[in-house]
């Protein structure tokens, strides 16, 4: 149960960012998550997207550096120790998380969605779901 | 305080310098012949032979010798002694991988440093000189000819190697260094230093400096004299042609005289391979007529220049050159070392499947040469993490460093943000301005 994420190279130069927002809009693909990992020099930007494929061709065509990932999507209470359960729920199985990020809120359910890069993804989906904590599918995630 | 180390050969008339050219040719292609089968071999592809070389006139004959025979020769296919009788190398950057390794015998070594001698003379030295060298010791031979020529002469010398400006100019002050040998970018950088400490010029017992193995303008020149409170004079020489002391400057300062009973100087025509009338501009080729180890013969230097006989007020009949022009070829020099972009293309491959596109930067900031070089990531050097990127940013940093002997900024950058050309690709820019 993971989603897809795309990562793009960065180069830390003005209008950079404007520009492959730019691109994605023009192809009319809707961005559902998204973080920026900085360096001096680079970044990575990490996006999930409503149309994975076609935001994966529409970026290498205009010239991006663009590989793809899955990543869990897992949903958290929108209240205090929220997240702090999913992490006890990972450090006690010994499941490393590589990155994570927050996408949106849900305001009707009071809940949050997490991203999470981990070092081992069978292991993480297996320890979420045992724990009920729901993850979201790919199909899900482009429909919120 | 004598004019010359060598006063007889020095002011040699023409014609008897001439004769004793042929003479040293003709037995040196005698002693590569018998001794170098790779350079017999080039010989007989020429059609040439020994008995075909009476003297310098028949010079042009012979088959040239380059960087690219150096490397497919390493490491012992150019030596034309025994190595029970060579004494040392020196070593010095190939185009790609693979280094040039010269051989020396003691006779070599002692002629070498009789060159050098003479270029310490010419600046005004004697054996009541200090000589302070911060040219780079060990494989490179700034540090090892200057030293020899150092005592040669009898200075005191100081092998202080290059780095810890500090302790150079403490030692200045203490020990009261006369004769200044160095890079002339670490010469302009003590000088800012020295400054910067607040002392002056005359507070220092300088009085000379003698500065090569990179190219210097007339320029920085006046910049050097003017922060040392000195007289700077340029030097010259290759690895391949022993290491500095092929040529020196003499008072004059307006090019320099070659040791031309030892290198034998033509300037050739870099496309065609023919040899120019004296004054023409065009690519310096040597051939040492005296080395035993590492004979080279008409070896393309690739530096461009000029040749004159014009006669000089010093009273020296070596014929000058004046200071390098330019290349043939791609080379550089960043700080000191040479660096080839084929060498730089060598890591790269490693990298990634098809050899990135990659640029290289090279500027001066505060006499420092700075030395970046830009690739463009590609599909399969590209991962999910920071940390991937950087070790890859990393490992392309220890490589070359590892290659050339010197760190580069590694900076990737995207897809076609390095300028493509139509003809041939603008791989260096220099932005230094040095010629």
């Amino acid at each position: 149960m993971t989603v897809k994420q795309l990562s793009v190279f960065v180069e830390n130069r003005p209008g950079r960012l404007s520009e492959i927002t730019g691109v994605l809009g023009a192809a009319g693909i809707n961005i559902r998550a998204i973080s920026i990992a900085d360096t001096k020099d680079f970044g990575i930007m990490r996006i999930i997207l409503s149309d994975t494929e076609s935001a994966e061709k529409v970026l290498k065509e205009h010239g991006c550096i663009v590989t793809k990932s899955n990543v869990i999507a897992v949903v958290i209470d929108d209240e205090p120790c929220g997240m702090a359960k999913v992490m006890e729920t990972l450090y006690k199985d010994n499941i490393s998380v590589e990155y994570m990020y927050a996408a949106f809120l849900n305001t009707s359910e009071n809940t949050a969605c997490l991203i999470l890069r981990v070092d081992s993804n069978e292991k993480a989906v297996t320890a979420l779901t045992e724990k009920n904590f729901k993850l979201l599918s790919e199909s899900e995630m482009k429909n919120i | 305080m004598a004019k010359y180390w060598n006063e007889k050969i020095e002011c040699m008339p023409r014609e008897e310098m001439k004769k004793l050219q042929s003479e040293r040719l003709v037995a040196q292609v005698k002693h590569v012949w018998d001794n170098v089968p790779y350079y017999k071999k080039l010989m007989e592809e020429k059609g040439v032979t020994p008995d075909d070389i009476h003297g310098i006139e028949d010079l042009h004959k012979l088959p040239f010798l380059s960087k690219a025979d150096l490397r497919e020769a390493y490491p012992y296919g150019l030596l034309a002694k025994p190595l029970s009788e060579c004494v040392r190398i020196h070593s010095t950057s190939g185009t790609t991988g693979k280094r040039v390794v010269a051989f020396y015998t003691q006779n070599d070594i002692d002629m070498w440093d009789d060159c050098c001698a003479r270029a310490i003379v010419a600046a005004g030295g004697d054996e009541n000189d200090v000589c302070h060298v911060a040219y780079g010791y060990g494989l490179f031979t700034g540090g090892a000819g200057l030293n020899g020529g150092s005592h040669k002469v009898g200075c005191l010398t100081l092998p202080m190697s290059s780095g810890n400006t500090e302790r150079q100019i403490q030692f200045m002050q203490d020990l009261g260094s006369t004769i200044l040998c160095c890079t002339p970018s670490y010469a302009a950088y003590i000088g800012e230093t020295v400054k910067e400490m607040g002392i002056k010029p005359d507070e220092l017992k300088l009085k000379a400096g003698i500065f090569g193995a990179e190219p210097w303008t007339e320029e920085m020149r006046k910049e050097i004299e003017k922060l040392l409170g000195i007289k700077a004079y340029d030097i010259y020489g290759l690895t391949e042609t022993s290491g500095p002391g092929v040529a020196f400057e003499c008072e004059e300062q307006t090019g320099m005289h070659i040791n031309e009973d030892n290198f034998i100087a033509e300037i050739i025509d870099p496309d065609t391979g023919e040899v120019l009338p004296e004054g023409s501009k065009g690519e310096l080729v040597f051939t040492s007529i005296t080395k035993e180890a590492f004979p080279l013969l008409r070896y393309r230097t690739r530096d461009i220049c000029v040749l004159t006989r014009e006669k000089c007020s010093c009273g020296r009949t070596l014929v000058k050159m004046c200071k390098p022009m330019g290349r043939s070829d791609d080379m550089m020099i960043i700080k000191g070392v040479n660096v080839f972009p084929s060498q730089i293309e060598s890591v790269l491959l490693k990298m990634s499947n098809a050899t990135p596109n990659y640029q290289i930067v090279v500027d001066r900031v505060n006499n420092v040469d700075t030395f970046e070089i830009r690739v463009e990531i590609s599909d399969d050097m590209f991962s999910d993490t920071i940390k991937s990127i950087e070790e890859l940013e990393r490992k392309i940093g220890s490589d070359i460093h590892s290659i050339l002997g010197i760190k580069a900024k590694i900076s990737l950058v995207e897809p076609k943000s390095i300028p493509r050309s139509e003809g041939k690709a603008v791989r260096v820019i220099d932005k230094r301005k040095l010629v």
